[in-house]
């Protein structure tokens, strides 16, 4: 089960034709979805499009009355796979991830499905993750449109848009036979807005319809001669068909700002910060209004030639707004003009930058100094925005925030069963000193950063020990050590890891961090959750998995806060005489996840009177020396600093907040890495058992007794 | 939609109709999506277009995060006849309010250029979560509060500041809840409080404990308060009359009023962890670094200052005994069930993670006997094996209490311990050099005293500490008599704090030898 809940979000979801709908732009992607008479639906999780497949699962009763097939595909490619149900029938089917990297992982069952062609809509929502708050490679989807010729949907981000480009996204696939790319970049997955609804359809042709009578044409087979004719039928059937239908639709649009011989080509999903660039530049306002005219394509591949040379006529320069590189459309667009022979100066990354996010300051510069080089006096009269104003240093309060200002990288969450297996690596590297560290992609990754600065690279989902491939010799004793989450490791570690190393008898040890969930992208189930599903099949074993394809070195911690154990089975696996791959499965849940279900059930026992007991940890102020070497062999947010209280001492102590959920680490720290006594663990149980009480009892009083003996000694030294 | 409409050539509004614009600056699980989120609902009660967006992904596990909203009246929409087009992310200078949760996320939006003197708004808690390299520093790696409350006093057009946390804390709340209370207060939107109370109801999680924190946060938030200079600690004033009355006298009237703080707070502790003999040795330890300040020191006795900090923090080391004797206080019982929050009838049980080493109980006993058992192969192995695991013991359990008591009951045992014959040895060595450096140079000689800081912690981070202390001061006798030495014994000790496996300090090291 996810880490968030949309039950009650997913309500809106049956909003019909006249209601209006508020909510979040993933939501009304859903919404979009079940609107077009969608058939099926699969994808693989992560930010930003997690919450998609969340509402999803949530939103399985409205699903199935609708007769809409649902899948968390084992990966992204299994997902592209799925559209080839699209193929043959006239079924409509949208897939989803997170791009370019489960673009990258799709792009084998995506280039296949393109070739051939689709009859039903097909549609490829991606979440483009770029600029502020990415977690990856800054890359562009628009390369996979243009190679393997799919249509890129940039719908301006408000929701009345966004939805009405998935309606007529799947219209435009079936027009011209050929899945379309919906790319939603961050923001706009999370923007919170509003549209007019419309009934849900349920599909008129069903996945029922289909699998009893089913129907072949070799002819959409990539095979040759097959191939050959679909290359020529992107050229000559699909391409001019997509035009027309974009053109008829007019999914591109344009706002005239007067007929002025200059203009912005920008693409859709551009609209709002060029719009208030504008704005703050004195040359539109709030409504959208220009005094620039405006060509805003909400369909950025391909291009409408003919709607560009409309728009270029006659004008002597315009400026494109694409954001990321390389230019894509600057180049179309430069080859549209010079084949047409339009003298039209195109202006684009030259007066805005190449690389990078462009954010509403980075496009009024180029705005500001196109404007500037083309009609100066539509400037006149109105000051510059303030971040465009020279300064010739600094302001003073920024100035003095230099230095104070930390970067704030995320990190194990508190509780987090993944963290003490990197405060065991780092002991073991105490001990044996280093080893190369081959990562993968979930939480665990954040083992690179401070504290613990463990891992060299990271080569991609589940491609953890894929990465140590090469450090495969005789010529050295020393190990590799490759780490994968249980989401890599069924996403694909298990064929291209695991597999990989018993093939090419790889010495290398693993370790599958196995905490039942794909927890770095919101908490979904896997194979190896350890939930009841009602819809999927769970609780299988990471170790059989492993043993199956012939690791004989299996070995499995079932508890991960034993550091000890767990630092004690890294030095065995990294010094056993035993040839061959290790692996080590480290098993704890997700702590996010586990609080969730375990808190709400512990204040219901606490309430009906039944035993409780919450571990918390703590710190002895005037035990703590302040070296924080705890914190360094942990990192964990509940445990910080305070103020010293003793006024002697001038560095500050280490203390554990609130928020400590008391799995155990820092005590099993203090014991692994002797470290200092100042360490507690307080046990404070609600509703005590007679046993509790009785021993208490036998205790107290001769506890206060001497207390009393020791409070004498102080408080006559006090005086 | 106006799709593929040409629009009329346009007839552009005044750029005076803006919309409201608001950040909310906060970290992963913060709670800065609720804010949000009471914020919209809000705003469209109210007859609001109301827009907001993140950029959570990765940083909702405790990095630092961005929530934008902005609004704008319908009733202007209807008159214009057009929707307006919204932000989605804030431009700096053109923001109206910025919320942080935190001090330091104050300090960033006003690096990102967020807040603006002429138009913002800041609300901001002054209290802090401290970044990852201010907790893992190896000393004190803090940054200075005051100087980001002073620059978002500069930065902001109205600054309004408060411990959100804690008052969200003390209604059972979370800070965004209190922090709603302050934008409702002092964040000049065009809402009343009761739609502000009807938001959070209608928000229906925790609606009483989040109601009080809001008037807690609307509370504190309409008395402007201004920037206090952070409180300076000192030790509670001391009562003349008792026990340590002549001990209290010798201080106060034989050394300077600037060190009587310290010197008292060190009287204090060393009766506390030994006896009052040992405090009056203390003093006396303390007699010529007195007279050496007051004759070379500018008059400020900062020598004899941190002399007698560190003297006595060295002076009370933290040996078994002294652990065992704090660990089974009762005052530490009481302070144990407020920080964890007990309720009367809850029983709380106090677990210690005790790894006594054969180094800490040699330490303790005899010198003579400790010495016989460090000889004895047969014997020491028997104790390698009896300490080689850690040991969770129960302090609120009998067996627990009394083997902690009688640890404690030692005391009168450490003047005879190998590790105080130890201890003084290394003290004397360090105290002896200070008065004849003072002579030649003050600055180094203070410098010098300021070194124990590196001794700390227990078993190998204690070690560790020690080596560097040994590496930091062997650095005297070359810098002796050259300009610059107290700058290069100051910038030795920073080095060793730097990390922990001393390379930076070794690189340094050579450098101030060169």
């Amino acid at each position: 089960m996810a880490e968030r809940s949309f039950k009650k979000e997913v309500e809106k979801l049956r909003l019909g034709a006249g209601q209006e709908f508020h909510g979040e732009g993933i939501l009304a992607v859903t919404k979009a979805l079940l609107q077009s008479g969608v058939s099926y639906v699969a994808g693989y999780q992560g930010a930003p499009i997690s919450h998609l497949m969340d509402v999803l699962t949530d939103a399985t009763g409205i699903l199935e009355s609708l007769g809409v097939h649902f899948e968390h595909s084992a990966s992204e490619a299994t997902a592209a796979a799925t559209l080839a149900a699209s193929v043959n029938y006239p079924l409509r089917g949208a897939i989803t991830f997170k791009s370019t990297v489960g673009t990258n992982v799709a792009s084998d069952a995506l280039a296949n499905l393109a070739s051939g062609g689709v009859t039903g809509g097909a549609l490829i929502i991606v979440g483009e993750d770029y600029g502020e708050g990415s977690s990856i490679m800054q890359e562009r989807s628009h390369a996979f449109a243009m190679k393997s010729q799919m249509w890129l949907l940039d719908p301006r981000p408000n929701l009345p848009s966004i939805v009405r480009t998935i309606e007529e996204g799947f219209a435009l696939s079936e027009a011209s036979n050929t899945p379309v790319m919906l790319e939603l970049r961050i923001r706009a997955c999370h923007v919170y807005g509003r549209f007019m609804a419309k009934d849900n359809v349920r599909p008129q042709f069903t996945l029922k319809d289909a699998m009893e009578k089913p129907v072949r044409d070799v002819t959409r087979i990539v095979l040759p001669p097959a191939s050959f004719l679909h290359e020529q039928e992107k050229i000559q059937k699909r391409w001019p068909a997509a035009q027309e239908f974009i053109k008829a639709r007019g999914l591109n649009e344009f706002v005239a700002g007067g007929a002025r011989d200059f203009g912005i080509l920008l693409q859709g999903g551009m609209y709002n910060t060029v719009i208030r660039a504008l704005e703050l530049l004195g040359l539109g306002d709030i409504f959208g209004n220009s005094r620039v005219p405006l060509y805003i394509m909400n369909v950025t591949y391909p291009l409408i030639d003919e709607e560009v040379k409309r728009f270029c006529i006659g004008k002597r320069a315009v400026l494109v707004i694409e954001e990321g590189q390389p230019d894509f459309i600057e180049q179309n667009l430069n080859t549209i003009l010079r084949r047409a022979d339009i003298q039209t100066r195109l202006h684009g990354k030259d007066l805005l930058p190449m690389a990078g996010e462009y954010t509403a300051p980075v496009i009024m510069k180029g705005i500001l100094q196109f404007v500037r080089n083309y009609a100066p006096h539509l400037l006149e009269g109105h000051s510059l925005p303030g971040v465009l104003q020279p300064a010739a240093q600094k302001p003073v309060p920024v100035q003095k925030v230099e230095g104070e200002v930390h970067p704030r990288p995320p990190s194990f969450c508190t509780g987090c069963p993944e963290r003490p297996i990197f405060t065991a690596m780092k002991l073991v590297e105490r001990e044996l000193g280093q080893h190369h560290v081959s990562c993968d992609i979930g939480c665990h990754l954040f083992s690179i950063l401070p504290p613990f600065n463990l891992g060299a690279t990271t080569m991609g989902y589940g491609l953890g020990w894929a990465g140590a491939a090469a450090f495969n010799t005789s010529e050295s004793q020393k190990r590799t050590i490759s780490i994968m989450g249980d989401g890599g490791f069924w996403h694909n570690g298990l064929t291209s890891g695991v597999g990989n190393a018993v093939f090419n008898k790889n010495d290398g040890v693993l370790v599958i961090i196995d905490n039942a969930y794909t927890a770095a992208t919101g908490g979904q189930d896997i194979l190896s959750s350890q939930a009841d599903n009602r819809n999927r099949t769970t609780k299988l074993s990471i170790a059989e998995a492993v043993r199956g394809v012939g690791v004989k070195w299996v070995r499995t911690v079932t508890r991960t806060y034993d550091v000890a154990r767990m630092r004690d089975l890294l030095k065995e696996a990294l010094t056993t005489a035993e040839k061959g791959p290790k692996v080590i499965v480290a098993q704890s849940e997700c702590t996010l996840n586990r609080q969730r279900r375990v808190k709400p059930l512990m204040k219901k026992l606490a309430e009906q009177g039944k035993r409780v007991v919450r571990e918390r940890f703590g710190v002895d102020a005037d035990m703590c020396t302040g070296d924080h070497s705890c914190i360094r062999l942990s990192g964990c947010p509940s445990l910080t600093i305070q103020p010293n209280p003793d006024p002697l001492r001038k560095d500050p102590v280490a203390t554990v907040l609130d928020s400590c959920v008391g799995c155990g680490l820092c005590g099993e720290v203090a014991h692994a890495a002797v470290l200092c006594p100042s360490f507690y663990r307080a046990d404070v149980v609600t509703n005590p058992s007679w046993w509790d009480r009785s021993k208490n009892s036998f205790a107290r009083p001769v506890i206060a007794f001497l207390q009393h003996r020791l409070d004498k000694r102080l408080v006559e030294n006090a005086a | 939609m106006d799709a593929n409409v040409t629009t009329q050539p346009a007839s552009v509004t005044s750029p005076d109709t803006k919309a409201i614009s608001i950040a909310i600056l906060a970290m992963g699980g913060e709670g800065g999506g609720v804010l949000a989120d009471w914020l919209v609902d809000l705003a469209e009660h109210a007859g609001y277009f109301a827009q907001s967006t993140s950029v959570p992904g990765v940083a909702q596990r405790t990095g630092a995060t961005i929530y934008y909203v902005e609004l704008f009246p319908e009733t202007e929409s209807q008159r214009r006849g057009r929707q307006p087009v919204l932000g989605l992310m804030p431009v700096p200078g053109e923001v109206d309010v910025v919320i942080a949760s935190e001090l330091m996320e104050a300090g960033r939006a006003i690096q990102r250029g967020l807040v603006t003197p002429d138009r913002t708004v800041l609300i901001a808690s002054e209290h802090r979560v401290y970044s990852i390299s201010e907790r893992s520093a190896m000393a004190d790696g803090r940054v200075d509060s005051q100087k980001l409350l002073e620059a978002s006093q500069a930065a902001a057009r109205q600054f309004v500041h408060g411990d959100f946390a804690r008052l969200a804390d003390e209604h059972g709340s979370v800070i965004s809840a209190s922090l709603f209370g302050a934008l409702a207060a002092r964040g000049g939107l065009p809402f009343t409080r009761e739609q502000f109370v009807d938001a959070i109801r209608r928000g229906g999680v925790g609606v009483e404990s989040s109601l009080a924190a809001f008037e807690a946060g609307y509370a504190a938030a309409s008395q402007p308060a201004p920037i206090k200079p952070p409180p300076v600690s000192s030790p509670a004033a001391s009562n003349r009359t008792g026990r340590l009355a002549n001990l209290i006298t010798r201080v106060t009237s034989g050394f300077h009023a600037a060190s009587h703080d310290v010197i008292l707070a060190g009287v204090h502790r060393l009766v506390d962890f030994q006896d009052e003999r040992y405090a009056r040795e203390y003093l006396d330890w303390l007699a010529p670094i007195r007279d050496a300040d007051a004759q070379h020191g500018p008059g400020a006795f900062l020598l004899l200052t941190e002399t007698a900090r560190y003297l006595a923090l060295w002076m009370a080391y933290e040996d078994a005994v002294r652990v065992a004797d704090l660990k089974i206080r009762r005052a530490r019982f009481e302070r144990v069930r407020r920080e964890v929050k007990a309720r009367p009838g809850q029983i709380v049980r106090i677990n210690e993670f005790l790894h006594p080493g054969i180094e800490e109980i040699t330490d303790i006993l005899p010198a003579g006997l400790s010495r016989f058992l460090l000889r004895t192969k047969p014997l020491k192995r028997l104790l390698e094996k009896f300490t080689s695991k850690g040991r969770i013991v129960e302090t609120t359990s009998l067996a627990g209490f009394l083997m902690l008591y009688t640890l404690a009951s030692m005391r009168p045992l450490r003047r005879r311990s190998l590790r105080f014959e130890r201890e003084r040895r290394f003290i004397q060595q360090w105290l002896a050099q200070l008065p004849s450096l003072a002579a030649e140079d003050y600055a180094l000689a203070v410098e010098a005293a300021e070194c124990p800081r590196l001794i700390k912690g227990y078993g190998e981070t204690h070690a560790r500490g020690m080596q560097s202390y040994l590496a930091v001061m062997s650095a005297i006798p070359r810098l002796r008599g050259k300009p610059g030495a107290a700058e290069a014994l100051r910038r030795l000790r920073e080095a060793a704090l730097k990390d922990e496996s001393g390379r930076i300090l070794e690189q340094t090291l050579q450098e101030v030898n060169a």
